[in-house]
């Protein structure tokens, strides 16, 4: 990687650096900070060593929202993904199609977290929802803030409608990107749909899925906003995820060393999960090179 | 391997063609022969792989039928008319072994394994890829990659027709001259009927029997090589083919003599045209010979391009090449004769024929319009 | 001038290019001529500054322009793809190098006409680059690397992607436009047959090595070494070993050859031979050729001439001749060579013809 350095580029990247110093090194080492220290108000600060993450980690309150935050994220991957695949393989090549297909996909994408959630949070509620009026007027039982079970489904349907548009758009990507050829070929080899989809459109995906996987993993596993607008995290903790979890401690009841210590756990995992993910895909795709 | 019948062909990727022009193929009809090996010559846009497509099936034209031994295909997809294509950019399934991807067309037809293993085997032998057959497909080089693509059609036996678009358009000079006479061989060896579409005239002339000029989706002349090299049908083929291709100089013909700005040209048969009819006469610069009697010309520039020159020079104010042997001598005062066995004599760019000429004329075979 | 002094450049454990020194003259079309993967492109990148050499010294004109970015050479670069701004015309694609100069309307406007002219594109002017054929694309880009009138120029295989017919056209317009131009030309390519068309300068280049650089005739002409001379023929260049005894070549397999004189001087020993392939023959031409009887493994036609392929030995010849020939498959025939027009190479594949080129010339000339 010996090209030419233009030491010019560096004035031009300093901003960008303040900013991230700014809005991520200096608050993550503030926390690191808090999470080995205890205050008893006064803005006085004793040293308390490991002893938060200690209690973290033996806090049954931490292990089951890091459980719901696992199947969260699993539910989703398994859904999103092969979804966003299945959509993506039936949108239009070529034609007007293309474009109306392109917009309609990227509208959910448009609309902030919060705004999501409102919009579901009324949509399912059974006095004035839209859904919510349907479903009680077939005779079923849904009430997302009494069951545990419904509010589950609507927060993983309110992620489903929000984000499999992004898996949509990046595997269309990846498709269109496959010259014609290559369908050309597979249909004079007799090659089945699904051979066409394991052998050609998939190991061309394979790159774009990738990301696609990292990023769903990475944003469903962070989830707050939605769950935190329809269902407050309830009925009871049902819907408590790790980060809905955190604000609690660490506004509602204002422990700031706990909470210290379970973000950067929290946030330990996350990045341990992406690179596991990261290296697992990578390496499928490696021994396809071998 | 199959007799293929072209039934009044015509294509227009229009939904509602009107005129001649909507139509990137104006009218095919033809007849070849099971196990000939055919060439389709043209520049890009001539309608070419159009021709191609349609035969293999990725392509339903939009009039005619196409016929493989008698029997009417024009409604069977690519998979039931059992034919092999070679692509331009090599297709391969990266993520396949070698073998695998021979095996590919075979397993998805449901042949037994031993079956499989035994054709697939053979394969890699003819096209020489045995010690690669447990490589991933993926990091090979183009020519080998090409050679798969070709073996995915060769594994299958009975396959009607081989088709190839342009095949040789990423290999290396060197690799082409090793991959075409293998072609060669394997289409000797085992006289599949094959048809190659290329823009590039050493390509066609080189592989094929027959060779299809196309030329704004027409055929324009179907012949042997020598034919279109020494007979061309039309000012297009006398360009088209040969480096640099064919001098044609407008003149005012006079039954035997053809008149050229001041200079008389003696034919060797006498012709007469249409009144009005415009008029050339073709020579090619192979059949241009440089000495000190003749017409005269002036040379503005000498190509020396190793096996022999090539001389460009003007005569009466027009342009004309002529060709001259590695170690030929370029005399001070340039003269040009005209051997009269390359005279060909046009009428609205079709080639005539002259009478009295001492040799006959046989096989050039002009396509009926 | 351009000079590129020692050059190497090394990637990981890779050497892409090994001890390059060049010196182009101002003025000249230079040809690298090799196969895919020789460096071709890999020294256009160090020539262009987009890649910097582990070792060695660039200069433009006596001024060390080794670690000057690509945007402050005076240069201009045309690829094998069609490279323009889409959606712009080819008039605003070619002034787009003299806007950026800072060039006024009048003088721009003359340059893109001049420019346009010359690559026959005056009716396309105010179209976009994608509603041109392919080959007014590249000529868009090779008239935008014309107007900037830039000092160096390169040119990575411009004519790969046209079709046969085009290229030949362009391939003889571009020495006129290059003669015009004055400028530095480099044009890389994988064909002999456009190098020497091209004419010029030729460097061949082989496994990130440059084996010889001269005047492209004289190159092909008089190869240095084996690879030069295999890397500069199209067809492949025919070899074969050979024994040096007293006045005789001989030939494993059984013909020989009467030392020509030009090659009197070298030991005894072992050789190889190379000869073209349109010095094979089907007739004798001189008295001192010799017949070979090889056997016809396939036969091409092209019109006019027609190339045999035949095995002689465990050797593969291709024979270009004039005229069309139909052997058939397996059959012997008998070909004949003149030593006159032998390549000679020894043990290390330095080329021993050029002990005395001037003798080999005169040799060559005396055949006719």
């Amino acid at each position: 990687m010996d090209r030419n350095w233009n030491n010019k580029a560096w004035f031009l990247v300093l901003p960008m650096l303040v900013l991230v110093a700014f809005s991520a090194i200096i608050p993550l080492m503030t926390v690191v900070n808090y999470s080995v220290q205890d205050t008893f108000g006064n803005n006085q600060f004793f040293w308390a060593g490991l002893e938060w993450f200690e209690e973290v980690l033996h806090s049954n309150r931490f292990w089951q929202a890091l459980g719901r935050n696992l199947i969260f994220s699993g539910i989703i991957l398994a859904i999103e993904v092969p979804l966003g695949i299945l959509i993506a393989l039936n949108m239009p090549k070529k034609g007007v199609g293309v474009a109306v297909c392109l917009v309609l996909m990227s509208l959910p994408l448009l609309i902030p977290w919060n705004v999501v959630g409102t919009i579901w949070q009324v949509f399912g509620r059974v006095d004035i929802g839209l859904l919510g009026y349907a479903l009680a007027s077939l005779g079923i039982d849904y009430n997302y803030v009494q069951d545990p079970f419904d509010a589950w489904v609507t927060v993983v349907l309110m992620d489903v409608w929000h984000w499999t548009s992004l898996v949509v758009l990046l595997c269309y990507a990846g498709l269109v990107s496959i010259p014609d050829a290559y369908y050309q070929a597979a249909k004079i080899d007799g090659a089945s749909r699904w051979s066409v989809f394991r052998f050609i459109q998939l190991p061309k995906m394979q790159r774009v899925l990738l990301i696609a996987v990292l990023l769903r993993f990475m944003d469903s596993f962070m989830i707050y906003t939605e769950p935190f607008v329809v269902t407050g995290g309830g009925p009871g903790n049902s819907t408590t995820f790790l980060s809905i979890d955190l604000v609690k401690i660490a506004i509602g009841q204002f422990d700031l060393g706990p909470a210290a210590a379970m973000s950067l756990i929290y946030f330990l995992i996350v990045l341990l999960m992406s690179w596991v993910f990261y290296t697992v895909m990578t390496n499928l795709g490696q021994g396809d090179q071998r | 391997m199959a007799r293929i019948d072209l039934d009044h062909i015509r294509h227009s990727y229009l939904s509602s063609p009107k005129t001649d022009a909507d139509f990137a193929l104006k009218e095919v009809h033809h007849q070849w022969d099971d196990g000939g090996a055919y060439a389709l010559l043209g520049p890009s846009g001539c309608g070419k792989t159009t021709l191609l497509n349609v035969i293999s099936g990725l392509v339903h034209p939009s009039r005619g039928r196409i016929l493989f031994d008698g029997k009417d295909v024009t409604a069977l997809t690519p998979e039931q008319r059992n034919i092999a294509q070679v692509f331009q950019f090599p297709v391969i399934y990266d993520t396949m072994t070698v073998f695998d991807n021979l095996a590919f067309p075979l397993r998805n037809r449901r042949f037994a394994e031993d079956e499989v293993k035994r054709k697939v085997t053979e394969t890699l032998e003819m096209i020489d890829l045995s010690d690669l057959a447990d490589k991933k497909a993926r990091g090979l080089t183009a020519d080998q990659k090409q050679k798969i693509s070709l073996g995915r059609g060769l594994v299958r036996s009975d396959v009607n027709a081989i088709l190839f678009d342009e095949p040789l358009t990423v290999i290396d000079p060197h690799m082409k001259w090793v991959l075409r006479s293998q072609l060669k061989q394997l289409h000797k060896r085992f006289g599949h009927t094959m048809v190659y579409v290329t823009h590039d005239q050493t390509e066609a002339l080189t592989f094929a029997d027959k060779v299809m000029v196309m030329y704004e989706g027409e055929i324009v002349q179907i012949g042997t090589p020598s034919e279109l090299f020494e007979r061309p049908s039309h000012t297009f083929v006398g360009y088209f083919i040969g480096s640099p291709g064919m001098n044609v100089f407008p003149v005012a013909l006079d039954s035997d003599t053809a008149r050229l700005g001041s200079q008389t040209i003696d034919l060797p048969g006498s012709v007469t045209t249409e009144k009005g009819a415009k008029t050339e006469l073709g020579v090619r610069p192979e059949y241009v010979q440089l000495g000190r009697a003749g017409l005269p010309i002036t040379i503005h520039a000498v190509e020396d391009i190793g096996r022999h020159k090539i001389v460009r020079a003007r005569l009466e104010g027009l342009d004309l090449a002529a060709i001259v042997p590695e170690h030929g001598e370029i005399p001070a005062d340039p003269h040009i004769t005209f051997d009269p066995k390359g005279i060909n004599i046009y009428a609205n760019s079709w080639r005539q024929d002259l009478r009295g000429r001492p040799w006959t004329e046989t096989g050039t075979t002009r396509p009926g319009f | 001038m351009l000079e590129l002094d020692g050059i190497t450049r090394v990637v990981g454990a890779h050497i892409h290019i090994s001890d390059v020194s060049l010196k182009l003259e101002r003025g000249t079309l230079n040809v690298l001529l090799g196969p895919t993967l020789s460096g071709k492109t890999s020294l256009m990148r160090l020539m262009a500054g987009l890649d910097k050499p582990t070792h060695g010294r660039l200069t433009f004109d006596g001024v060390d322009v080794t670690g000057v970015p690509p945007q402050k050479r005076d240069i201009a670069m045309v690829f094998q793809q069609f490279i323009n701004y889409p959606t712009m015309t080819v008039y605003e694609n070619i002034a787009s190098p003299m806007r950026v100069a800072g060039a006024d309307r009048k003088t721009i406007d003359d340059a893109v006409q001049n420019a346009a002219e010359l690559m026959k594109l005056t009716p396309y002017l105010q179209r976009t680059p994608l509603n041109l054929s392919g080959g007014q694309q590249q000529r868009c880009a090779l008239a935008r690397a014309i107007v900037k009138n830039a000092g160096l120029v390169l040119l990575d295989e411009p004519l790969a992607n046209l079709d046969y017919k085009l290229r030949e056209e362009l391939r003889a317009e571009l020495p006129r436009i290059f003669a015009e131009a004055g400028t530095i030309f480099v044009y890389a390519t994988t064909e002999p047959s456009e190098a020497l068309l091209l004419g010029g300068n030729t460097a061949t280049l082989s496994e990130g090595r440059i084996t010889q650089f001269g005047k492209t005739i004289d190159v092909f002409r008089q190869p240095r070494d084996l690879i030069t001379a295999q890397t500069f023929s199209d067809p492949p260049l025919n070899t074969i070993a050979m024994r040096k005894m007293g006045t005789s070549f001989q030939i494993e397999g059984g013909f020989d050859f009467t030392v020509p004189p030009h090659f009197g001087s070298i030991a005894d020993g072992a050789y190889v031979i190379g000869f073209q392939p349109h010095h094979l023959s089907l007739t004798r031409a001189s008295a001192p050729s010799a017949a070979i009887k090889a056997t016809v493994t396939a036969m091409e036609i092209t019109g006019s001439e027609s190339f045999v392929h035949l095995r002689y030995a465990d050797a593969r010849w291709v024979m270009l001749t004039p005229g069309v020939h139909d052997f058939d498959v397996d059959a012997q025939i008998e070909v004949f060579l003149d030593p006159q027009l032998l390549l000679v190479f020894d043990s290390q594949g330095r080329s021993v013809t050029n002990a005395h080129p001037s003798a080999a010339q005169e040799a060559l000339h005396g055949t006719n």
